[in-house]
This record gives C-alpha cells, structure tokens and sequence, in this order.
C-alpha cells in the first residue's frame, strides 16, 4: 500500500499505508502510552491507554491507535483535556487492581491518577493479556487463557498444558506488568506438578 | 410438496390452497406465544383439538395453534376468526363453551373483553382497546399463521415479495427500493437498512453473507421472539429477498440455543422452503441459489453484539471487536457480512410486495414504518405491541397498556432496556421515533419499553441494570469491565444507605469514560441508563447519598457518646 501523509499533534507525518495510527507515531518518535501491545502481538485493543482523538472529514472520534488505520488527511491528537481524563480514568480502574505495579504507578504520575480513587480489589492481575496472546501467538502453545468472562474474567494455567510446557519456557513473565502471571503460573505448579522445583533445586 | 420452478408455480399453488380453504368456515386460533404457554395454553389448545376431532370430519370448524397474539397480560389468548372474535384468559374447561356458541354463531360473553372500569365489552379483535390504537402489519398475520405450517404462509400471500424481486426487479431495483422506504434498522442503532446492504454489496469480494441477528438477549425486550417464533417465513423471505440484492449465497440465522419453540419453527420453516423451491439451488427457477444455516450463541448477552456474533457463528469465543471496519466489509472470516435483526428483515417483503412510497406513508420524516414494542412493567397490559412510528408514548402507555396500575402515577419510562435510558413522565407526549427519543436520552433501543410507576427508586434501577451488564459484559476492553465493576459498587452503595461525598462525580467520571472509551456497543451504550438518570432524577441520587452521609455521621455521634 503506498504512503499516506498524515497529522499527529500538529506534525506532519507520512506512514506506511498499511500501518496503525500508534505504528505511524511511534515511527515519528511520538508516544502513545499502552498497557496490552506488543509489538510481536496482534493488536488486542483492550488496555484503551492509546485512545486518541482523530478528526476525520470534520467529524472528530476517539478510537484506540493500536488499531485504527492510518488515512490520508487524517488529523490526530495524542493529548487533550478529553483524551487524559479517558487515560486517567483507566488507569484509576486499574489501580484499584494493582496498585503498586511500576508502570501503572509511573504513569498515574503523569496522569495525575489517583490511585484511592475507586474501591479496591487487589486482584493484581490487570488482564492485560499479553501472557495469554504471547503464549498462543508467539510461543503456539496456549498454556496461559482467559476464563470467566465481565467482572470476573481471570486468567488461568491449564494445568495439562503448563505441566509439559511451561517449564522451560516461561517467558510471559517478564512481559507481565503486575507479575501476577508469575504468581498464578506458581498456583499451577503446586497443584499440577508440586515437588518439581524442590527436586530440581536438590539436584543442581 | 413439489417443488417450484417458477413464480407462476407459486401462484397456482396458492390458489389451491385457497380453493381447498373456504374463508366462511370459523377458525380458532389458539395462542401459544412465550407468555400464554407459560399459562399453560399448551392445554387449551389440546382441549379444542379434542373437542374437534370428538366432532369429526364434518366438525365445520378447525383449531389452529399459533405464535404470539400480542396481548400478553391476558392470556391464554384464543381468537375466533373470521370475526375475529377474542377470548381472553381461556382455561380448557371454557373450550366445549367456546365450540358450541361459535358453530351457534353465538359469543361467549363472560370471555371477551370486559373495560376494568367501566366494564364495557369489546367482542372483536378491532374493538379491544389494547389492539384497536395498533397497526399491527408485522404481527397481525400472527393469529392467522401456524408457524408449522408453510401453506398458511402463502395463503397470506406469502412469498410473494420474492417472485416479484426475483422475477421483475434487478437487484439494484430491490436495493433502491429498501433504500427509498428508509428502513431503519430494528436492532438498536436504527442504521440505514438500504446503505447497510449498498456497502455490503459494493465491498470487493464474491462471497458475501447476511445474517438474521434473531438473539434478542436484552431482558424486557420479547418482540422479535414472538415475530419469528409466529411467523417464520416472514423473515425467512426479507432475508432471501436482502440476498438478492446484496449477491449473497449464504445466509446465517443467529438464534437462541435456550428457545426449542423458536428453533423448531425455524428449522420447520428451512425445511419447508427448500422442499417448495424457495430456498436452496435455483429459486423458484430464477437461477438464484441461497441456503440458510441456523447458528446458536453460548447463552451470553454479547454474542447478540453483530462483530461478536458473528466471531460465534466463526467458531470462536463471542468477542467483539473493533468496527474500524464494517462488518457489511470485513465480517465473517473478513468477508461482506449484512446483518439485520428480526423485525428489520420482516419488513422487507411488505416494502417490495406494496412498494417503498406505501411504506413511507406510515411514520415520521426520519423514521418509517412501524415498531414493534415489547411493553412491561408498571402498566395494566403487557405485551407486544405494533404501532406507527411516530405514536405518542402516552398513546402506547394509556390507550393500550391501560395506565398504570393501582391508581398510580407514572414515573419514567424507559426503553432500550440495560443499554437504554429513562425519561420522565412529564415527557410522555414524545413520539416513538429514533432521533427524537435519542434526543431525550432514551433511544428505541430493540424496542423494550418498560413503565415505572411513582415508587420506583431510581437508583435501584441503574444498578440492576448494571448489575445485568457486569455479569454479561465480555470482560475484554477496561473501561466496560472495570468501569461497570466500579460504578456498580457506588451505586450498590447509595442503594444501601451508604452513600459517600463525591459519588456523583465518580459517577460521571466513570460513566464518560465508559461511554466513551469502550471496544464494542455493550460498552459504549452500558453508561446510557445512569445517563439518563443523572440528567432527569439527579436529585433523587443527590437525597440518598445525603442520607447515607447523614446515617454515617449519626452513627459516629451515636458511638461517641456512649
């Protein structure tokens, strides 16, 4: 697809035309905050950290950058007063979840969220889902998925799966933004195959 | 059954059919709709079969079992045609009373309709206050059909529509035809019909699909149940006739698996049309195939949501996802999917049968046609109603839902259900129509509308519908997961006298953002309702939260002094 020329804050922008608005800045070496991309990873479009304000034809929306394509003419707006507030009530949300995980803390900071904002619920895990998408996109394996599903969606190892698997692999942690991948990854451990750390541990 | 090979097979087979009826002989027409099977009506209906087949042969009259008559509250509901006599809350022992007086030409007097206050009788279904401020084009075939049954269909003139779109229209002709009536989408958003199909259409690609969103999960909304579930070929025709003009060769209808009433008529229906020709290779001789599949969701509110529908009907997980891309572009595996619910599909014969300007006759400048409206709560008559577009609320509330009941007053009254909004009763005179009831803050929706009377707490019913909401969100997008969690938890508290300072803008604070920010209509529309509360009964929460501030610094007072 050729080239499109486009506006980000008031900066003219060409981008590959098959790209994403959040491809296209980043390439402008503009951020955009996210908590779910990766770039190994299918755009999920879940976190809406990315939201930005595009004006289109006259006619302005907010749309999430991970996946809105870019356009010729397009104009988009990676601040405003509307844009914060959605980001600062985001990551409220979260925090009421995780409320000391580094990155969430560090962009409270620059959102002026405020973390005691909303009831908590030390869940930790913000379902994110980059364990789960990188498991079954990256690695093939699908040991790591969602269950449930609205308030009490979770994520969850499948215990068959994670026996053969993960040992040797657990690579989704250091993509984790709460380590509560870890944690339920332990979880799995002590009920699918307890003692094997231990064992391992003795014959090192 | 022979199959037909051309509409003027079609035509001949009518005519038998008629030929073998004679349209003198009484026909009693027993309802069998969700609410009157619920009243056992299965039992009325083989009470009258009995009481036939006792006759014999020279009965000189016969029993049909339908769908949905409409009047709900007053089931089970028996009409006597070709008068069109009702009887109302029919229990099996008034069955021989019925027999009798019918072959006497007599009524049954203690069964027909009687006013609950000045007791003023209404013998014909033209008469019943609750059906006679109707114009019901779409559900009024409903007491004349037994949805088993494909002749009763085409003695109504079924199948009509699409010999004359298939064998004297272009595809195109169809397309502008729907275009021209302005037929809005029934489902929510009340998109236009005719662009929806024009972008499906002209989107690259040969396969194409449309789609028959038959899911109606919303609670309160049971119309479109009782149009498909009464008249199945209905549908089933619109939708070949969308095929045709869109170039689609496959169709998806996209049910309930939890309504075997529904999914046997449908698959009844399948079965029927193929065997006449009028689904399957080569349509009534045109050359134009389409086959149907019934696809059913997995029991979860969201797969009605048409990207996560049709992710269901893909085999995956009911997800949505983002609309960047229209589904009528890139919708089922990527391909030009078209999806109209129910009643959007229903209308489309009568557009083509008697042509867009008739239609446009009937409504208002932006919204045509009629609405079918799923009416309950706290009104004296429940049920499905079918009216102008255009009809004052009052009209539907008092003249066919009788007014409240007990003497008291309204309200509010609400539509769209969980993703709809609340309006005041001093706002009642507003008319059904898409734009202007979206104006107000409580868009048609699906077309549920619910009626509040003066004791209902407000509060209260933002949180249930939150509460329906959280359990049936999808649990993907933040703002719709957490966002709901939270602001269900604040309303919880002001429900239970626990109130803080600072709820109001919580509130807002959540509710924008969830309005603004989520993946999927579920979402974005979820912050609907408490829209409309805050906007009309701000005071009402402002007074319970007052009061659950108080209660708290009561409390303290109280304890510290002991």
């Amino acid at each position: 697809m050729s080239d499109v020329v486009m506006q980000i804050d008031g900066k003219e922008v060409k981008a590959g035309g098959d790209m994403t608005v959040l491809q296209a800045a980043r390439a402008a070496g503009i951020h955009i905050p996210t908590l779910c991309h990766h770039d190994k990873l299918e755009p999920f479009g879940a976190c809406r950290m990315c939201m930005v304000e595009v004006e289109t034809r006259g006619r302005m929306s907010y749309v999430v950058s991970c996946l809105y394509p870019v356009a010729k003419d397009l104009v988009v707006r990676t601040r405003s007063e509307r844009v914060d507030k959605i980001r600062r009530v985001i990551l409220e949300e979260l925090l009421a979840h995780a409320p000391n995980s580094p990155e969430l803390v560090e962009l409270a900071r620059e959102y002026r969220a405020d973390r005691d904002r909303f009831d908590k619920d030390p869940s930790f895990c913000i379902l994110c889902g980059l364990c789960v998408r990188y498991c079954a996109e990256v690695k093939q394996k699908n040991a790591v998925d969602f269950i449930e599903r609205g308030a009490l969606r979770e994520i969850s190892f499948i215990p068959e799966i994670a026996k053969k698997e993960c040992w040797e692999c657990q690579e989704c942690f250091a993509l984790c933004p709460t380590s509560y991948a870890q944690a339920a990854y332990f979880l799995t451990e002590a009920l699918a195959f307890p003692g094997r750390r231990k064992a391992s541990a003795q014959s090192a | 059954m022979t199959r037909l090979n051309s509409a003027a097979e079609l035509e001949q087979l009518r005519a038998g059919i008629l030929s073998s009826r004679d349209p003198a002989k009484p026909c009693i027409a027993v309802c069998a709709g969700a609410a009157c099977h619920g009243l056992d009506s299965v039992r009325v209906a083989q009470a009258f079969q009995a009481e036939v087949a006792k006759l014999g042969p020279g009965a000189g009259l016969e029993v049909r079992v339908t769908g949905c008559h409409g009047y709900c509250e007053k089931g089970p509901n028996v009409v006597v045609d070709p008068e069109g006599i009702c009887y109302f809350e029919v229990k099996p022992e008034d069955v021989p009373e019925i027999i009798a007086c019918t072959l006497k030409k007599e009524v049954v007097e203690r069964l027909v309709y009687a006013h609950p206050d000045t007791g003023e009788r209404a013998v014909h279904i033209g008469e019943v206050p609750f059906y006679k401020h109707q114009m019901r084009l779409l559900i009024g075939d409903n007491t004349r059909i037994d949805p088993m049954r494909i002749d009763d269909y085409l003695a109504l003139g079924g199948y009509g529509a699409l010999a004359k779109a298939l064998f004297q229209m272009t595809p195109g002709q169809v397309l502008d035809e729907v275009k021209k009536a302005n037929l809005r989408g029934r489902g929510g958003g009340g998109f236009p019909a005719g662009l929806k199909w024009e972008t499906a259409k002209n989107a690259p690609g040969k396969d194409k699909y449309v789609i028959v969103n038959a899911h109606e999960g919303e609670p309160g909304a049971f119309m479109d149940r009782a149009l498909f579930t009464g008249n199945p070929h209905k549908v089933l025709e619109g939708l070949i006739i969308g095929a045709y003009a869109i170039g689609s060769h496959r169709g998806f209808i996209y049910t309930r698996h939890d309504s075997p009433q529904l999914i046997c008529h449908i698959e009844q229906a399948l079965a029927q049309a193929e065997e006449y020709g009028l689904l399957g290779e080569n349509i009534l001789g045109s050359g134009f195939d389409f086959r149907v599949e019934v696809h059913y969701d997995v029991g979860i509110f969201v797969s009605g949501e048409s990207s996560a529908l049709m992710r269901s009907i893909e085999g995956n997980p009911p997800e949505p996802r983002p609309k960047y891309i229209r589904t009528s572009v890139a919708g089922i595996w990527d391909r030009p999917s078209n999806l109209n619910n129910v009643e959007t599909w229903a209308n489309v014969p009568q557009i083509i049968s008697r042509g867009a300007d008739w239609y446009r006759g009937i409504g208002t400048e932006g919204s045509k046609g009629t609405k079918l409206v799923s009416l309950s709560g706290n009104v004296v008559n429940s049920g499905v109603v079918e009216v102008p577009m255009g009809t004052p609320l009052r009209t539907i509330v008092y003249d066919i839902g009788g007014g409240i009941p007990g003497g008291k007053a309204a309200k509010a009254v609400h539509f769209g259900g969980p993703m709809g909004g609340s309006i005041p009763a001093n706002l009642i005179d507003a008319p059904l129509d898409f734009d202007e009831l979206a104006k107000l803050g409580a868009p048609i929706g699906a077309g549920g509308l619910l009626v509040m009377d003066e004791d209902t707490d407000m509060v209260d019913v933002a949180r249930y519908f939150l509460e329906f909401l959280t359990n049936e969100s999808c649990g993907k997008c933040v703002p719709c997961r957490e966002g709901m969690r939270q602001t269900l938890k604040v309303l919880t508290n002001i429900t239970k006298g626990k109130g803080r300072e600072g709820d109001i803008a919580r509130l807002e604070d959540l509710n924008d953002v969830t309005g603004a920010a989520c993946l999927c209509a579920l979402g974005r529309t979820a912050s609907d309702p408490l829209k409309s509360m805050l906007r009309y009964f701000k005071v009402e929460y402002e007074t319970q939260i007052a009061r659950g501030s108080e209660g708290r610094s009561g409390n303290a007072a109280g304890s510290a002094a002991t």
